[in-house]
C-alpha cells in the first residue's frame, strides 16, 4: 500500500480505504494504521459509518412488482416453452 | 432515454427476504415443471435483470429484450445447469452474455488505479484534514427510509452512477451477491471490482450527505 508508507494516515487518505477496508483486502499493518487513525478521528470514524449506512441502505432496496399484464406474459412465454419440449 | 426504471408508480415493500423460498427450492419445482416456481422466480429477478441490463444497451425497450432472451435462454439452460455457482449468478451471467452480445454502448475499458479522488479535496485541508467534515444524516435517512420516502430515491441515484459503477453496486449492494460472484458475472478483476465499489458506493454517501444537510 504505496499510501501508507511512512508516518500515520491524513483524512484525505483514509477515506480512500474504506472499502478496501471493509472487503478486507487492506494488510494486516495497513488495517492497523487505519483504526488507529479512526480511533483519533471522530470524523472518519462518522464517515466509515456512513458508508455503512449507505451499504445498509441500499441493501434494502427490493424489487418491484410485476404488473399482472407481465405476469401473464411470463406464464404464457412457460406454457409456449413447455409446450416446444413436447 | 429515460434512466429510471419504474413500473409507474411506488409500490410496497416486499415481504421481507427470509420470508421467502430459496433459490434452491425454487429450482426443484421448476425442473420438476411447476409453472409457478418460474413466475417466482421471474417475480425476484426480472426487475433487478432489467436495471442491470439498462447499463448495457441504449434503450429501455432493447433492455427488455435482453431481458426476454434471457429468460427463454434460462428455460432452455434449464437442464444443463449443475449448481456450480448459485441461480441468481447463473441468471445474471446469462443475461451480461445476452446484454454484450446486443449492447451497443461502450463502456468496457477498464479503469486501473482510477487515481480521482472520492471526496472533493476542497474538504481537506493542507494537511490531508478534514476542513469541512461529514455532516450528520445517518438517522435523518433511516426516518426517511423506514416512512418508505427515500428508497425510490436511492433508485434513482443508482440508475445515475456511470454504467460499470451501477452494475458493480446493483450486484453486490442491492441484490447481495459475494465480490466472487460479482467478478465472474462482470468479468472483471478482484481490484477492479473494488475500485468501482468504491467509488459507486461513495458516490451514493455524497449524495445522501447533499440530500440531508438542510434537514437537521
Amino acid at each position: 500500500m504505496r499510501l501508507l508508507r511512512g508516518r500515520d494516515l491524513v483524512c484525505q487518505q483514509a477515506v480512500e480505504l474504506v472499502t478496501d477496508y471493509l472487503e478486507g483486502t487492506l494488510s494486516r499493518s495497513a488495517r492497523r494504521r487505519f483504526e488507529a487513525h479512526l480511533a483519533g478521528c471522530p470524523h472518519c470514524t462518522e464517515y466509515l459509518a456512513q458508508m455503512r449506512e449507505t451499504i445498509s441502505l441500499t441493501g434494502r432496496l427490493a424489487p418491484e412488482d410485476l404488473t399482472p399484464q407481465l405476469r401473464d406474459e411470463f406464464v404464457d412465454l412457460y406454457r409456449r416453452w413447455q409446450s416446444d419440449q413436447q | 432515454m429515460s434512466r429510471s426504471l419504474s413500473w409507474g408508480g411506488r409500490r410496497p415493500a416486499r415481504p421481507i427476504l427470509a420470508m421467502m423460498e430459496s433459490d434452491g427450492e425454487l429450482l426443484l419445482r421448476l425442473r420438476s415443471g411447476d409453472e409457478r416456481a418460474f413466475v417466482g422466480l421471474v417475480e425476484r429477478y426480472h426487475e433487478p435483470m432489467l436495471r442491470l441490463a439498462a447499463s448495457f444497451v441504449p434503450s429501455r425497450a432493447v433492455a427488455e429484450e435482453v431481458v426476454q432472451d434471457t429468460w427463454l435462454a434460462a428455460l432452455r439452460g434449464l437442464a444443463g445447469f449443475e449448481g456450480r455457482s448459485s441461480l441468481k449468478t447463473w441468471l445474471f451471467a446469462i443475461l451480461v452474455n445476452q446484454a454484450r452480445k446486443t449492447g451497443t454502448r461502450e463502456h468496457r475499458s477498464i479503469p486501473v488505479a482510477d487515481p480521482e479522488p472520492v471526496v472533493d479535496p476542497s474538504r481537506f485541508d493542507a494537511s490531508g484534514g478534514w476542513s469541512a467534515p461529514p455532516e450528520h444524516w445517518i438517522e435523518v435517512a433511516e426516518g426517511r427510509m423506514e416512512a418508505g420516502k427515500l428508497a425510490y430515491r436511492i433508485r434513482v441515484w443508482i440508475d445515475e452512477l456511470p454504467a460499470r459503477q451501477r452494475e458493480v453496486v446493483l450486484l453486490r449492494d442491492v441484490e447481495g451477491m459475494s465480490s466472487d460472484e460479482v467478478c465472474a458475472v462482470l468479468a472483471l478483476s478482484d481490484a477492479n471490482q473494488r475500485v468501482l465499489l468504491h467509488r459507486g458506493r461513495s458516490r451514493l454517501r455524497q449524495l445522501f450527505e447533499d440530500e440531508f444537510r438542510e434537514v437537521r
